[in-house]
């Protein structure tokens, strides 16, 4: 049984390939319950996977579907199925493949339902999807084998928490199922394992040869890069020189908006008219097919992009990958490199661009990472409890449901291997009844006990609604964009409602590569014209907000410590020549805050280098204390290395704000108020079902009939302290923040020694932080003291004083 | 400006309008001194009730209690003879029907010893078996009460649109629910805990209201400025 077939063994001598070793291993361990590969880009992983099943079906007496291919990107599902139809129609292999997104037509996916094929590529939404149909059992019997792709991805999102559990449902419905994940190079493969396995029974793991290290370096140029800002304008002359020497070069950028300006001033260079296309997250769906057609072709020689192209598709020859501001994730960096030159004995070649002299710094910690093989990332926790009680709606769709063997079935899938039975039932009774303190919805109980003691919906029309709340992306609500026509234009992409609302007609920003202007809002459409004359407003819709590493900032802090620094560019050893000159190189052991004017208000940055976790919660504790001291203070935001505050009044004394006792003093409650929780209680209330997503209908209805969830939050804030959503909050909400005690041990260990200078202007240090994504904004007095002080100014301006007293 | 130091006190913005001497109440609600008239519109009770109902989903079931509470605050405070709910008081009929004992109860006894008038509105278009007299619209001296603006109306106090306003300072965007103000109307905010807002600067709230319109914001203080549009 685990050997190759004659025909798979043929084509493969035909091709004169030779099966790689982990290929052969992963034959042998075919029967297995489970097994995780890791391997890096290019070694094949994928048709190790996916060999063990063609041998299988090679006999062509499966009836049904036989295997279930799950990637994190519908854009993947595609592309494995490009790849696949290829050596099976090759060999003559009797398989039906076919893909199942958000994009397969409801034809095709009716038809799947009833005959599936026998190897079916999907995405972990469309699975929980078809989880939640009564016909689950019949679409999934016969089912052999599962393949999670691009596992390691998976794994540091609820989506992967989503997944793992439609995994449970599906083993309870095909118990002989077997497991297999596929991981890039990860820093804690045990960790992935124990995700991946049916609990009890563990899941092995198996590593392919490494392969040659990356060739990584830091692009030289002509042009300084500037002290702070985005863009890397300055290096477009030396990245179109690159472009030239290379077959295709993929460049990467941290947000969507970098990607649309810097395109944008790509194509202001391109003399040579060089095919360079753009792709990101942000664009219709035809214009993005459009690019990556092109790009199968090899028509494009490079592809402006971002994190939605960053799992490991195989698209053309791309000999380069170029990074585009500084990675702020060693193992995001690698992983991406791993997409050029995707043969496996040939070293990936990769090229840092930094966007500023703080940047040149990341790069230089960040290659430094790379060859000490030292990968970051943070240890994932137990499985949320928002993700649980979306799986019991889901449960409830397909059917009535028992409690025990729903929390059996539950407890077997690995991110809630350690779900207590309180919970679990803490969990249930919210999606039955809401689970309040207050017991008023006994009539219109969403789930309700059957006589026979099963669960199930009590009006079946709610399957319909659970199925479109489905998924744990949480998707800022977002508008489409088109060209102003009389009867509705051109589609052009999609914006971020917060951008579209802070544009007034006659505003112009990129999309697409085009610089458009905003005219309107029509019927919840953003509507534009084409502007090709005026410099662009800068386009702030955001793309993937980074996750962090503490190691590279202790790196850091290591590199600033040095007397000098050969490793730098002369330009960016200047630059920090500077910092020490007007201001200081923070030091192990003290801490600097900087305090300093800018547009009007106060700020001051404290450089703690600590992680963002820690300076996210150095800025909600030390904004409370400003708060009480009567600063006014208006908002922080955090990075790896520093917390930056800004208010209405200067901090003239560090050391009240850094008091002990006074920041434990109402923390809780300050907490209670503050933005970072209303946003992951958005997004939680979200994903258990208490909120419904933003459909396009409901929000057409009009304004005036939808609320904020903030509003949901203080209700229950107010009056059930202890409801499950916001216990689900705070855990969550501690999460993306450290210890109080932590904190605590910081402040005790710098003691006296703070050092806070006062300045006239932005420093070299802190100028790269106005720049920063996340910032939180702070609900207080100076909010207000502003209003008060505008109110005044604009009545007497406007001079409308006038109709308030005659009328 | 027509802000005296003992309005202060009642925390809200005085200014006249139709001739006539009222305040804006930092809570969302109106208050009419000389006639001792305390005036909310869009309390919404009963709306989880309603989703509930209707949509299946299990909102926090304290929103009546929270807007009920407000009121009676704000009835302490004023000590007013005469209430007027400017429609959309309930969610539907059936809400305003099926409210829990408790809040039923609560509605009479703040109902005791004043006149309380219900204006209907398109949520609630009719009767509900409480107190107080049901009314299309109400004529008091030279102001009209009705739930919805009509175009061509003057002296006209309405409800219906929640708006609210944005404004923008030192690089902040705050937004409050608001009263809007020209010389022919008084549009008053949504004093309902489960309500959203609309926008001043929305097409029909900027069609209605004169161009010199002021919004009034709510919040820890009521504060007049330009309507923003």
């Amino acid at each position: 049984m685990h050997t190759l077939p004659p025909s798979i063994a043929t084509w493969f001598e035909t091709k004169g390939w030779a099966i790689h070793p982990h290929q052969q291993d992963m034959m042998a361990r075919a029967g297995d319950p489970a097994t995780l590969l890791i391997a890096p880009t290019g070694g094949g992983k994928t048709m190790a996977g996916f060999l063990p099943t063609l041998a299988e079906l090679a006999e062509g007496n499966h009836a049904g579907l036989h295997t279930l291919y799950v990637s994190p990107l519908k854009a993947l599902a595609a592309d494995i199925k490009r790849n696949l139809r290829t050596p099976v129609d090759e060999i003559g292999l009797p398989i039906r493949i076919e893909d199942r997104t958000g994009d397969t037509s409801a034809t095709q996916k009716r038809r799947q339902r009833v005959d599936p094929p026998h190897i079916l590529l999907t995405t972990p939404e469309s699975l929980a999807l078809l989880t939640s149909y009564e016909d689950a059992p019949r679409m999934f019997q016969g089912l052999q084998r599962v393949i999670v792709d691009e596992i390691h991805a998976l794994s540091e999102s609820k989506r992967g928490d989503q997944l793992m559990l439609a995994l449970a449902r599906l083993q309870s419905l095909c118990p002989g199922l077997r497991r297999v994940g596929l991981s890039a190079t990860v820093e804690d493969p045990q960790a992935i394992a124990r995700f991946l396995a049916c609990h009890p029974t563990p899941c092995s793991i198996l590593h392919a040869d490494p392969g040659p290290d990356p060739d990584i370096s830091m692009l030289e140029t002509q042009e300084l890069p500037p002290w702070a800002g985005g863009g890397a304008k300055y290096s477009i002359p030396a990245v179109l020189d690159q472009i030239r020497q290379h077959k295709t070069t993929l460049i990467f950028h941290n947000t969507r908006a970098q990607a649309e300006i810097y395109f944008h001033n790509l194509w202001l260079a391109n003399e040579d008219s060089l095919a360079i296309g753009i792709h990101h997250g942000s664009l219709d769906r035809q214009k993005r097919e459009r690019v990556e057609a092109a790009m199968v072709r090899g028509d494009l020689r490079a592809i402006v992009c971002t994190g939605s192209l960053d799992l490991g598709i195989d698209w053309g020859d791309v000999d380069l990958v170029i990074q585009i501001g500084a990675p702020k994730n060693v193992k995001r960096l690698v992983q991406r490199i791993g997409r050029a030159n995707h043969q496996y004995n040939v070293p990936s070649k990769a090229l840092l661009v930094p966007a500023n002299r703080f940047e040149v710094i990341e790069c230089v910690a960040a290659l430094e990472a790379i060859k000490a093989h030292t990968l970051d990332g943070e240890p994932r926790g137990d499985g949320p409890l928002d993700v649980l009680c979306q799986h019991i709606l889901v449960a409830a769709a397909a059917g009535p449901f028992e409690a025990d063997a729903l929390y059996t079935e539950m407890s077997s899938a690995g991110p809630y291997a350690a779900l207590c039975r309180s919970d679990f039932d803490a969990c249930l009774d919210f999606c039955a009844t809401g689970g309040y303190a207050l017991k008023v919805y006994d009539k219109w109980q969403r789930l309700q006990q059957c006589a026979d003691g099963r669960w199930q919906l009590r009006d079946p029309r709610a399957t319909q609604k659970i199925r479109m709340n489905l998924g744990t992306i949480q998707d800022t609500d977002t508008l489409k964009v088109r060209l102003k026509r009389s009867r509705g234009g051109k589609p052009l992409g999609e914006i971020e409602e917060s951008f579209a609302a802070s544009l007034t007609p006659g505003d112009t920003f990129l999309i697409g590569g085009q610089i458009v202007r905003y005219e309107g809002l029509r019927e919840m459409t953003v509507e534009v014209t084409r502007r090709a004359d005026k410099k662009p407003k800068i386009a702030t819709f955001m793309g993937t907000k980074f996750a962090t590493s503490t190691q590279l900032s202790e790196r850091i802090l290591n590199l600033l410590a040095q007397p000098d620094w050969p490793q730098l560019p002369g330009h960016t050893a200047d630059w920090l020549n500077l910092q020490r000159d007007i201001s200081r190189l923070p030091q192990h052991g003290r801490l600097l805050i900087e305090s300093f004017p800018k547009d009007n208000r106060e700020h001051i940055c404290i450089y703690g280098f600590a992680g963002r976790n820690a300076q996210q919660t150095l800025g909600l504790l030390l904004s409370k204390r400003m708060e009480e001291l009567g600063l006014h203070p208006l908002g922080f935001v955090a990075t790896d290395y520093a917390t930056l505050i800004w208010g209405l009044d200067q901090v003239t004394d560090a050391h009240p704000l850094l008091d002990l006792t006074a920041l434990r003093d109402g923390l809780e409650g300050w907490l209670a108020g503050n933005a970072v929780m209303k946003r992951t209680f958005r997004s939680a209330a979200t994903i258990a079902g208490l909120i419904e997503r933003n459909t396009t209908t409901a929000r057409k209805s009009g304004r005036q009939a939808t609320f904020s969830s903030d509003i949901l939050y203080d209700t229950l804030q107010k009056y059930d302290p202890d409801h499950l959503m916001l216990r689900i909050t705070r855990t969550e909400t501690m999460r993306g923040l450290v210890d109080f005690s932590r904190i605590e041990d910081m402040i005790s260990r710098v003691g006296t020694r703070i050092d806070l200078l006062r300045l006239d202007q932005v420093t070299p240090l802190a100028a790269p932080l106005f720049l920063e994504m996340g910032k939180v904004p702070i609900k207080g007095t100076a909010e207000e003291k502003l209003l008060a002080a505008e109110s005044a100014r604009l009545l007497e301006e406007s001079g409308l004083s006038q109709i308030a007293s005659n009328g | 400006m027509a802000d005296t130091s003992t309005e202060r006190t009642m925390n809200g913005f005085s200014f006249s309008f139709a001739q006539t001497s009222l305040v804006a109440l930092a809570t969302g609600a109106l208050w009419w001194p000389e006639q001792k008239l305390l005036c909310v519109s869009d309390l919404h009770l009963g709306k989880s009730e309603r989703i509930a109902r209707r949509a299946g989903t299990p909102l926090p079931p304290y929103d009546s209690q929270d807007t009920l509470g407000r009121l009676a605050d704000d009835l302490e405070r004023t000590q007013a003879d005469v209430v007027v709910c400017l429609g959309d008081s309930f969610d539907d009929l059936q809400a305003a029907h099926t409210l829990p004992k408790q809040e039923r109860l609560w509605i009479t006894s703040l109902q005791a010893g004043r006149k309380w008038i219900w204006i209907e509105g398109n949520h609630d278009p009719g009767p509900v078996e409480l107190g107080g007299t049901h009314l299309n619209d109400l004529q008091i001296e030279r102001l009209i009460f009705r739930h919805i603006a009509q175009q061509t109306a003057r002296n006209e106090i309405s409800g219906h649109y929640h708006p609210k306003a944005q404004l923008k300072t030192r690089g902040q965007r705050i937004t409050r629910p608001a009263f809007l103000l020209d010389q022919d109307r008084l549009i008053l905010p949504a004093y309902g805990r489960y309500t959203g807002g609309l926008s001043s600067q929305s097409t029909v709230l900027s069609d209605l209201m004169l161009k010199d319109a002021v919004a009034i914001l709510t919040g820890p203080r009521a504060l007049p400025i330009p309507m923003p549009r």
